[in-house]
């Protein structure tokens, strides 16, 4: 990854590229980003390591290291991708070597989460949609433009309505994704919820 | 959806707001942290100039990335002492409790926090760990959280998120003896599988969870995720009090009364509604080991290794994945697969009851020739009372290394890895392709038990059949 890493910042309703096909179920987050990449203080360094195992035993036929696929930016998946382990470094490693958006069949909870907190859409479509869009990418490049505000995903070729959870949708159209001010806000709930909780009191000690 | 569950009612507890777009903001009440997932979260906090909210609602140790084998500083792998490093100085810096090697009080944050009396019912936890549905064990409502999340929790004490239906996994009858809690998670997961969790809490209950120690119990809870449920959990009863009973900081005098009123109160009400109920037989599980590269991919030990044919349509492609990357067939029996590497340990399965059983089952053999077996006791607390009662010696006699605490080779972020395609009989709780820190490496998953009778003979065996003599 050359140059300089930008995240996402601030509201955001289209996401334009394109499609890179990565095919599997429960792919999980040891596979994206094996744990010997975890031994670091930042996130910097993870793009260059996604898939670090996985692409080293394909010896540069895995997706991520196809010439076709250079400059991608939606990740096209199938069902419970970003399975195992909590660590945010699996959608930092794909975001940092330049996913913008996912669509797949589903996700597991923890990985999604990840990834709306940091800005990366998690969409999703049928299994046979998936494989049609699969299909595709193997023989001609895919470019899609996603729109959250009309949930779609277009292009030459190939249409789809595709889906998120509401919550996500409102926060990328709003650009409330960024959580911790939002959380910050309600201060005196916060307190307030503190002293009230039984516990806080009989654990006095602690 | 759910009504009345233990889930609901602790959710609704801490619950702080609506938060606009849906979720809703949850209160957090412990905080665990590590060196792995939390020094991007204090570096966030940096940037934008803020403060940690309630420095006396987190408590950090360390565990991925300590070695277990020499602990003195600086730990000679760079990395892991600029972790370790980092960690403490976070936690300097920010007044957090921080349990450090040598403090007695080190050792896998979900073995750390229940035995030191900080895991309580009525709770919520969570720590940026996946394995944090452990503490449900107590009838808290804990769950893993991502860098972000715990740089939200720091910073606020709360985190946006939607609530989780509830699907009660009722267990009845009991298992047999030779069946331990390791086998019947590996049976439930295998049963509902890996994505049937996805969205919900698991409320595991039933005779035969209410007949399993608080360990077992935690064992139970642990492998959640495993099944694609962030969050598990067990209604508290008396042995929940119990256990945290006397613990360093468990409630005390008067204030032990009124928690353990308030924690009788806390149970999913006989008439609650869940969003799902699913039945299992306990009587029925046999030991179970993993064949493939997901825990819902295991056996009973005397079952083949299915066929494709045998297999739910939607798990045929991972199944096709893991004939090739373990090198087995269909049909193919599990029982007497050579293993090279034996591991005992994790936040799984390295606590006391987890070493007392293998102890018991190494006691007068030897392991087999050219195994390499190592236990890592899952605390500095638990070494402790291992060496108190001379576990350590019947491990040492039997041929196996006695290491430090640590999460060791559960992730091989420390030197414990397998190396080539090694099959290591693990009582961790993954088995994904190069989870053991070797890309071909092979993990067969399985209780502490079953392990030590995979060391003796040097292949899967039957625990069973040492418990016979």
């Amino acid at each position: 990854m050359k140059g300089k890493f930008n995240p996402p910042l601030g509201q955001f309703s289209q996401i334009k590229g394109k499609c890179i096909s990565l095919v599997g179920d429960d792919i999980d987050t040891d596979r994206i980003i094996p744990a010997r990449f975890l031994k670091c203080v930042d996130f910097d360094s993870l793009g260059k390591s996604v898939f670090a195992d996985d692409r080293k035993a394909l010896k540069g036929n895995h997706p991520f290291d196809l010439e076709a696929n250079k400059g991608a930016s939606i990740l096209i998946v199938n069902s419970n991708f970003g399975c195992g382990s909590s660590r945010e470094h699996a959608p930092q490693a794909l975001m940092r070597w330049g996913i913008k958006a996912i669509i797949g069949e589903s996700y597991a909870d923890i990985f999604y989460s990840n990834c709306i907190a940091i800005g990366i859409p998690c969409l999703t479509l049928s299994k046979k949609s998936i494989k049609i869009i699969q299909k595709y990418i193997e023989n001609k490049d895919l470019f899609f433009e996603i729109d959250l505000l009309k949930s779609t995903a277009k292009s030459k070729d190939l249409n789809f309505n595709i889906e998120i959870k509401e919550t996500s949708r409102k926060m990328f159209l709003s650009g409330e994704w960024d959580t911790t001010s939002k959380l910050m806000d309600n201060n005196d709930l916060i307190e307030n919820k503190l002293n009230n909780l039984p516990y806080i009191k009989f654990n006095s000690s602690f | 959806m759910s009504q009345d569950t233990l889930f609901d009612k602790v959710w609704e507890l801490h619950k702080v707001a609506d938060l606009p777009g849906g979720s809703e903001q949850i209160f957090i009440g412990l905080h665990l942290i590590h060196e792995v997932t939390s020094p991007q979260a204090f570096g966030a906090l940096k940037d934008k100039n803020l403060k940690v909210k309630f420095p006396n609602r987190t408590v950090a140790t360390v565990d991925h990335i300590v070695p277990t084998d020499n602990q003195s500083r600086p730990f000679k792998d760079n990395l892991a002492e600029q972790m370790i490093d980092t960690l403490e100085k976070n936690c300097l810096e920010h007044k957090i409790k921080f349990f450090n090697i040598g403090s007695g009080k080190q050792g896998i944050v979900h073995v750390v926090a229940p035995e030191l009396g900080l895991t309580q019912p009525g709770m919520t936890i969570a720590c940026g760990d996946s394995h944090t549905s452990t503490h449900g064990a107590f009838g808290s409502i804990a769950f893993g959280i991502g860098t972000s999340q715990v740089r939200d929790v720091l910073a606020s004490q709360t985190i946006a998120m939607n609530k989780l239906k509830v699907r009660q996994i009722w267990c009845e009858n009991k298992l047999s003896n030779g069946i331990y809690a390791k086998d019947l998670v590996l049976h439930i997961i295998n049963q509902l599988g890996v994505k049937a969790g996805v969205g919900y809490a698991y409320e595991f209950a039933g005779p035969a969870i209410s007949s399993l120690s608080m360990e077992e119990r935690m064992t139970i809870c642990n492998m959640s995720i495993e099944g694609g449920a962030r969050c598990g959990y067990i209604n508290p009863d008396e042995k929940t009090f119990n256990y945290i009973k006397d613990k360093l900081c468990s409630p005390t005098n008067e204030n032990w009364d009124n928690a353990i009123n308030w924690w009788r109160s806390l149970q999913s009400d006989e008439n609650s509604i869940y969003d799902d109920v699913v039945k299992i037989d306990a009587s029925k599980v046999e030991p179970t080991v993993t064949w493939g590269i997901t825990p819902g991919q295991s056996i009973g030990i005397n079952q083949k290794i299915p066929s494709l044919r045998e297999i739910d349509p939607n798990d045929q492609f991972i199944a096709g994945e893991a004939y090739e990357y373990m090198g087995f067939k269909p049909g193919q029996s599990i029982r007497d697969t050579p293993i090279d590497v034996c591991f005992i340990g994790s936040c799984t399965n390295g606590r006391i009851s987890d070493l007392r059983v293998a102890a018991k089952v190494l006691e007068n053999h030897k392991i087999a020739k050219n195994i390499k077996a190592f236990v890592v006791p899952g605390s500095e607390r638990v070494a402790k009372e291992a060496k108190e009662e001379g576990l350590d010696k019947v491990f040492l006699n039997a041929g196996f290394q006695w290491r430090e605490p640590g999460c060791s080779m559960c992730l091989a972020m420390n030197s414990d890895k397998l190396t080539g395609n090694q099959v290591s009989a693990s009582s961790s709780n993954r088995n994904f392709k190069g989870r053991q820190g070797s890309p071909s490496g092979r993990t067969l998953l399985m209780s502490p038990a079953m392990v030590a009778a995979a060391a003796i003979n040097g292949k899967v065996s039957d625990v069973r059949d040492f418990l016979k003599k």
